[in-house]
């Protein structure tokens, strides 16, 4: 069922980072009094901190009247809302049939002994968030991979691995 | 060096292949040497295993390149843009203005891929430019509804063209679209819904995207049809958030078409005609392709099924009379409007008529999209056009229908390509998706991968959909990892029964059909793995093991080196020894060996 991303309120203390709640005003101001919008809400907020605070969640149900209750209940349904932090840059492995028969497994493996974390993990320093996800819509290319909005395509373990290690170099020189 | 138009192939995975780079590569170097070209942009015209894809069009005629990157971009601007001479070794096809522009391929392959194809739904991707309505228009784009506003077709002719042609709705399901445009045509409101589902969720499936991507105006033209038949006031097209170049170029095709007045009030001065139509971005889950939980969502809401009926056309987003139909199904539209009925029932069979789009992918040589006549048979898709399987391995099945449907295997293979046909073998038309599989492929951890998919996307309203596949999964884990025992694969049968009998909506009442075709046609898989402890397409990792052949064994060490574990030992020019306990079976040793001498059990 989908209900994964409710249980991880453990790391709760690393939620509690100063959250600019003023940056939202645009949002809220632009969907409020219009029916139907939730979601589009929790997208913009999730487009401004990189997920979803707690504050943020207190703030919207004070301002467009929704109870927080029903705000957490959609944020938590879709699994493209975050209610942590991820890293830096967000890898996302596709899981999609495609993938699946063409060892996607094994390019998560060859990525966790990589970063040394497990699917769904952050990396210690922040950068990498590594994640499942079915089906990025580029089959014809499976395995797959997409890393911050950019597609990979024609992946094979070394491969996966060798991208990761480029933006790694990059990361180290600034 | 006159009148050269070149043009990239930039669908999404055209730029995961690096068509962007080629496009900006080409600009840069039009810029240095100024040259004197029209650089252009299309999307996928399904062609995928040779993307990045280039067109030049020049006075001598048509030329289409594959497999380009950085290199072989510099190598046709020297060769061809600046000195006139096609570089053959990059050439697919070509049409020479002195040969009456007839096609050409330099493969046979190439040539089987793209001639046995009918494109109606894709007529024009890859062939325009999708951020351009003139492109569109240049190719009959928008003439359907002028040819309704200028010959004063009625709406209820509309439908009745639309039944008359037997097109049946594309998400999977296959109900009659004419039918549903009458139900909701005949509810009177004087507001009224028309939703595009662009949802995609089945893992393995890209036709939409391809669509949306490639040619936005035509699914906009069938909605706008689709809005004056049954007076609908406002149209959504519902989005997956995993796709957002499609969100974009949908955007764009959506200003475009309000400037010209085919949105808006009086469409085409159509008097009273007045309809519009919005972008909801979805937010990653796959039960919302239903179409109550899609108008959940919408809503605002979690995305859950809802009992029915009523049905949308009655109460639907809202509370609303609201007509649902996937992206493909509007897609097919525009043309029957413009070309008959009759034109379109010439494809197809005699309860299956016009085209159907297939993703093609897994193990096959040509992954790509491809639009073929109902009535092929798989066969043909996967051997003639899809030219059969990768690396000569030998086929096994061909999964369609994803999560809702099932395994084909070889001996049905001749089953053609519709909608009744292809229940009658247990697995569905779905929408599209048809991911080939080989003899490496293990059927049982097919079926749990599908369990494992619908188990976390269940939305949890029923028990039995959110328990029963749970406990399936469970079931299918343990044999896979060796711990089968005598009785599951009754078990696994007792529990799909009655999830599918005890679920609400499609999603759980198709849930268990992926294992019960693998069990149907591969029962002596699941045999193999709980009888004998042994998985036959020597997948499963608990089930496998690697091992060292001394006779062949040259001691080059090169899988003691590249072994992650150090599970491998020896001396150098002796036969080495692979410790079984701390193997972890990535199978690293066996694809680097190059005397063979790792053996696979
Ligand atoms: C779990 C589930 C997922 C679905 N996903 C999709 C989808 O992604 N796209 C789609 O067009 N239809 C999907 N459908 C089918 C829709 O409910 C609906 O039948 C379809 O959009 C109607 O359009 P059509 O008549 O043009 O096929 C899904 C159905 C179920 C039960
Ligand atoms: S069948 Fe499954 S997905 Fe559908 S409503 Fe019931 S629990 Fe939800
Ligand atoms: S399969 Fe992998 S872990 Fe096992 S011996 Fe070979 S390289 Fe080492
Ligand atoms: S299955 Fe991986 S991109 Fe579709």
């Amino acid at each position: 069922m989908r209900i994964k991303r409710t249980n991880t309120s453990k790391n709760k203390t690393k939620n509690h980072l100063k959250v600019d709640l003023k940056l939202i005003d645009p949002i809220i101001s632009k969907y409020k009094n219009k029916k139907g919008n939730l979601i589009p809400i929790l997208q913009g907020v999730q487009t401004t901190y990189g997920f979803i605070p707690h504050e943020a969640f207190i703030k919207l149900s004070d301002e467009i009247g929704l109870k927080l209750n029903d705000l957490y209940g959609v944020a938590t349904f879709y699994a493209q809302f975050r209610l942590h932090p991820g890293g830096k840059h967000i890898i996302k492995v596709c899981h999609g049939t495609a993938c699946h028969v063409q060892n996607s497994d094994g390019i998560t493996d060859a990525l966790k002994e990589e970063l040394k974390i497990n699917d769904g993990e952050t990396t210690k320093d922040n950068l990498f968030t590594l994640e499942s996800v079915a089906c990025l819509g580029c089959c014809s290319l499976a395995p797959v991979m997409m890393i911050d909005g950019e597609t990979y395509g024609k992946l094979d373990n070394a491969k996966a691995v060798k991208i990761i290690r480029e933006i790694k170099k990059t990361e180290f020189r600034v | 060096m006159e009148n050269i138009k070149v043009i990239v192939g930039l669908g999404s995975c055209g730029i995961a292949t690096g068509a962007n780079k080629v496009y900006n590569l080409i600009k840069d170097i039009k810029q240095r040497d100024k040259l004197n070209i029209d650089l252009g942009k299309t999307s996928c015209v399904g062609m995928c295993y040779n993307e990045p894809l280039v067109e030049i069009f020049d006075k001598t005629g048509y030329y289409l390149y594959g497999n380009i990157d950085e290199t072989t971009v510099n190598d046709i601007i020297e060769n061809h843009i600046k000195n006139n001479n096609p570089v053959n070794d990059y050439l697919i096809s070509y049409k020479l203005i002195s040969d009456n522009n007839k096609i050409k391929f330099f493969k046979e392959e190439d040539k089987t891929f793209s001639l046995s194809q009918h494109k109606i739904v894709l007529r024009n991707c890859g062939y325009i430019n999708p951020e351009s309505i003139a492109d569109y228009e240049s190719r009959q784009g928008y003439q359907s509804i002028k040819k309704i506003a200028h010959e004063k077709i009625s709406s209820a002719s509309v439908v009745k063209t639309i039944m008359d042609s037997g097109l049946r709705g594309r998400g999977g399901g296959g109900f009659p679209t004419g039918l549903k445009w009458k139900f909701a045509a005949n509810k009177k409101s004087d507001e009224k819904y028309i939703i595009c589902n662009a949802d995609e969720g089945d893992p393995g499936a890209f036709m939409d995207r391809s669509v949306l991507e490639g040619d936005p105006h035509s699914v906009i033209e069938g909605m706008i049809i689709g809005a004056y038949a049954i007076e609908a006031t406002h149209g959504v097209i519902y989005c997956r958030a995993e796709y957002p170049l499609a969100i974009k170029r949908l955007n764009i095709a959506l200003t475009q078409a309000r400037k010209k007045a085919y949105l808006g009030k009086n469409i085409i001065s159509i008097k009273g005609f007045n309809f519009d139509i919005i972008v909801k971005e979805g937010a990653g889950a796959f039960v919302c392709g239903e179409e109550t939980a899609l108008i959940a969502s919408v809503e605002g809401k979690r995305g859950m099924p809802r009992k029915r009926p009523p049905f949308p056309a009655e109460a639907g987003l809202w509370n609303k009379p609201t007509n649902i139909n996937n992206v493909e199904t509007f897609a097919n539209v525009p043309w029957i409007i413009l070309n008959g009925s009759e034109e379109f029932t010439k494809f197809g069979t005699e309860k299956s008529k016009g085209t159907k789009v297939f993703a093609l992918a897994g193990k096959v040589k040509h992954s790509g999209l491809v639009e073929v006549p109902m009535g092929i048979t798989l066969r043909d898709i996967i051997f003639k056009i899809g030219g059969g399987i990768k690396d000569g391995k030998k086929f096994k099945a061909v999964q369609l229908g994803g999560p809702s449907g099932g395994c084909i295997p070889e001996h049905l293979l001749d089953t053609i390509v519709d909608y009744d046909s292809i229940n009658s073998t247990g697995a569905i038309m779905g929408s599209g998706g048809m991911i080939v599989m080989d003899e490496t492929t293990c059927m049982v951890d097919l079926a749990r991968f599908f369990l494992d998919f619908v188990q976390k996307e269940s939305c949890g309203k029923c028990t039995f959909c959110r328990i029963g596949t749970k406990r399936m999964l469970e079931i299918l884990t343990r044999i896979t990892q060796g711990e089968g025992e005598e009785g599951d694969i009754e078990k696994l049968e007792e529990l799909s029964y009655q999830i599918k009998d005890n679920s609400l909506c499609g999603l759980g009442q198709t849930a268990p059909n992926p294992v019960l075709t693998t069990i149907k046609y591969f029962r002596d898989e699941y045999e193999a793995h709980i009888k004998k402890k042994r998985c036959p397409a020597k997948s499963c990792k608990k089930l496998i093991t690697y091992e060292v052949d001394p006779e062949k064994c040259t001691g080059c060490t090169v899988c003691a080196i590249n072994c992650p574990v150090d599970a491998i030992s020896g001396e150098r020019k002796k036969p080495h020894l692979i410790d079984q306990n701390n193997c972890i079976k990535c199978g690293v040793c066996y694809s680097k060996c190059k005397f063979n001498a790792i053996k696979l059990y």
